[in-house]
């Protein structure tokens, strides 16, 4: 080496800006990773979009039990097109009711005016929906005459469908999720492998790294969510009813209060084990119970308390209202609350915890 | 000028059942500007010691000072001046040699291009190469560079070589001379007695977490009383102990024994031995191997911990 020492220059350097950069360049050189976040979501709407599609009830199942009567009974029913009528044996019958081939049994009885006898589980839906069928028509074909004129309209518009309900709390479990995995599992990798220690032993800000990687969570969510949401657009027509800013600030509340959730996960964990346990063991009960897939309203009364103060409850009660109902976001005070108070308490705990060897 | 580092009576004690004493009163006196090695087997307390200097632990007692300043007051400068490679560092692997560099810059108010100390460790043409490509010796040539990126005064390197081949050893040692010739100051760990008298201005010999010899390397080979070694084995067992004969052989300081294998601290072996050879004729003992070498440090560390630097560590 020269006697001249190389040239030491102050030239700044933005240390935010690179571990930022440095995280988002980790994960955009993981295809694996990209196709987790990213793709993931998409075969859910998928899956469960075509799974779960409305459709008019095609047919309706219905035995009849052979009688001399059955063929009248047949005749009513061949009238409407989505009756699936068929005469069997009585034996045939209930073995069909039980393991859910028929929706409803008829037996005719023998009198002078007709008799009927409807066989049926009445917790089953499509037999609730057999049974009035059914004995509308055939109270037609005795005569009845409605009282009252009607006139049907059918309505299927978006925002009230099954995939309408869907996408925001997908929406929300994938924010939950890329959060939790985002930020906890890959500091904890950082830790196994000895970096966050090399960090510590440099004069980087501790705010800078924490900012880091806040603000490369934040910047992997615009595809997540954006990809997400056009699908949903251009595959099923879900609509956002609701105002796009009041959209973006829930997502972004709920990616900032996962992301501290997940420091919250990775302050003491030293193996990958370690903190894949705690992470399940914070999203399964928001999987089940937060109301991703149905509503949380299903759950006895006595739950609510508890599930209306997971964050997951909160975000996917945010998003449905401003994204079926259109609603502001004043009216979902109570929510943005809970989320910034979880945001807060998890951050506050985090940094207090948190380990770097 | 202050010294570079200053530890006295520096304990560091882990709880557990029953509590491990890894450091138990060492001292240390690093002058700016030199090389010094920490030289010992594993376990004696190394790479506990240099973290303690590094700041990434807290020494149970003893008092430390790094550049004149101390831990706890005035940590971000001491981190702004220094630079680290630890033992162990797996860097992203997805990331760029450069990209890695130029973070670890960015930590840093004044350093080097981080183009110019990729030069500085012959890595340029791996700039933009990922780093889960490189060899074993290009990854710890980055994480030297690393080290230097923010143009510290004061160097630690804790085991920078093992693991190496030998070809990858010696481009790292070019290297350490290299910046040691800029004037830095280098703290190094070694379990390699070679590296340590290659490398090091001056070693301080650990054990069991206290330094048990320091000086320069030559001054601690020359206290043994010789400088060369005579190694032999025989081919029968002598009738009579030929020790103390051994002992009273002029320019002879020391006689070991391990099984039928002797050696010999000598200060002059063109004096010592046509008289062993006489000795073993008249006792018509015949020699199965015999070689003569220069006394290294290792030889140092036997003498006064009794066992070889690649032993098992004895419990004290």
């Amino acid at each position: 080496m020269k006697a001249n020492p190389q040239a030491v220059s102050q030239q700044r350097y933005w240390a935010l800006g690179e571990l930022t950069l440095a995280r988002l360049r980790e994960f955009y050189r993981e295809p694996e990773a990209v196709f987790w976040v990213y793709g993931f979501p998409i075969l859910l709407v998928v899956g469960l979009g075509i799974a779960f599609r409305n459709q008019p009830v095609e047919h309706i199942a219905v035995d009849i039990v052979d009688s001399p009567q059955a063929k009248s009974v047949l005749e009513s029913l061949a009238k409407q097109e989505r009756f699936e009528a068929r005469v069997v044996s009585s034996e045939e019958a209930r073995m069909h009711l039980r393991t859910g081939r028929t929706a409803l049994v008829v037996e005719a009885g023998a009198s002078e005016t007709p008799t009927y006898e409807y066989q049926f589980d009445p917790t089953r839906p499509e037999s609730v929906l057999a049974e009035a069928a059914v004995d509308d028509a055939l109270q037609r074909a005795a005569g009845r005459k409605d009282v009252a004129e009607v006139k049907v309209e059918e309505f299927n518009e978006p925002g009230g469908r099954y995939i309408d309900f869907l996408v925001p709390g997908l929406l929300g479990m994938s924010l939950m999720g890329g959060g939790l995995w985002g930020v906890g599992f890959v500091t904890v990798d950082m830790r196994i492998r000895k970096l966050l220690k090399r960090f510590l032993a440099t004069p980087m800000r501790k705010t800078d790294f924490l900012g880091g990687v806040m603000l490369s969570r934040l910047m992997f969510l615009v595809p997540e969510v954006l990809v997400l949401l056009v699908f949903a657009r251009l595959a099923f027509g879900v609509v956002i009813y609701g105002s796009l800013l009041a959209v973006t600030f829930l997502i972004l509340l709920g990616a900032v209060t996962f992301a501290g959730l997940g420091l919250l996960v990775a302050s003491r964990a030293k193996t990958l084990e370690a903190v894949s346990g705690l992470m399940n063991l914070v999203m399964l009960p928001m999987w089940l119970l937060s109301g991703i897939f149905f509503s949380s309203d299903r759950f006895p009364q006595a739950a609510q308390p508890f599930i209306k103060l997971l964050p997951l409850t909160a975000l996917n009660n945010a998003l449905r209202a401003v994204m079926q109902e259109g609603a502001s976001l004043a009216s979902q005070l109570p929510e943005i609350g809970l989320l910034a108070a979880w945001a807060v308490v998890t951050f506050v705990l985090a940094l207090k915890l948190f380990r770097w060897v | 000028m202050t010294l570079a580092i200053r530890c006295q009576n520096l304990v560091k004690r882990y709880d557990g059942r029953p509590p491990v004493e890894a450091v138990r009163g060492l001292n240390l006196e690093i002058e700016r500007g030199e090389c010094f090695g920490l030289l010992g087997p594993n376990g004696a307390g190394k790479t506990t010691t240099i973290e303690i200097l590094e700041g990434l632990l807290t020494p149970t007692s003893g008092e430390v000072e790094v550049l004149g300043l101390r831990w706890g007051k005035a940590d971000n400068e001491i981190r702004q001046r220094i630079g680290i490679s630890l033992q162990e560092t797996r860097l992203s692997e997805k990331l760029t040699v450069l990209e890695t560099l130029r973070l670890f810059r960015s930590f840093y108010r004044e350093g080097p291009d981080p183009r110019e100390c990729l030069a500085k460790v012959s890595l340029e043409e791996k700039a933009d190469a990922r780093v889960g490509k490189l060899s074993g010796g290009q990854k710890q040539r980055l994480a030297v560079a690393c080290a230097l990126v923010g143009n510290p005064e004061l160097l630690f390197l804790d085991e920078p070589t093992t693991g190496l081949d030998p070809s990858s050893r010696r481009q790292l040692w070019e290297i350490i001379r290299e910046v040691r010739s800029a004037g830095r100051t280098i703290l190094l760990t070694t379990h390699y007695m070679d590296e340590a008298e290659r490398l090091c201005d001056r070693v301080a010999i650990v054990d069991h977490g206290q330094v048990i010899a320091l000086g320069t390397p030559r001054e601690l080979i020359a206290s043994l009383g010789g400088e060369h070694v005579i190694e032999f084995t025989l081919a029968c067992t002598p009738t009579e102990p030929i020790d103390a004969a051994l002992a009273a052989l002029p320019s002879v300081s020391e006689v070991r024994q391990e099984d039928d294998h002797w050696s010999l601290s000598v200060a002059e072996p063109h004096i010592v031995l046509p008289l062993l050879m006489e000795m073993l004729r008249e006792r018509q003992c015949e020699l199965t191997s015999l070689t003569t070498r220069h006394a290294s440090l290792e030889d140092v560390f036997v003498k006064l911990a009794g066992r070889h630097l690649d032993d098992e560590p004895v419990p004290a």
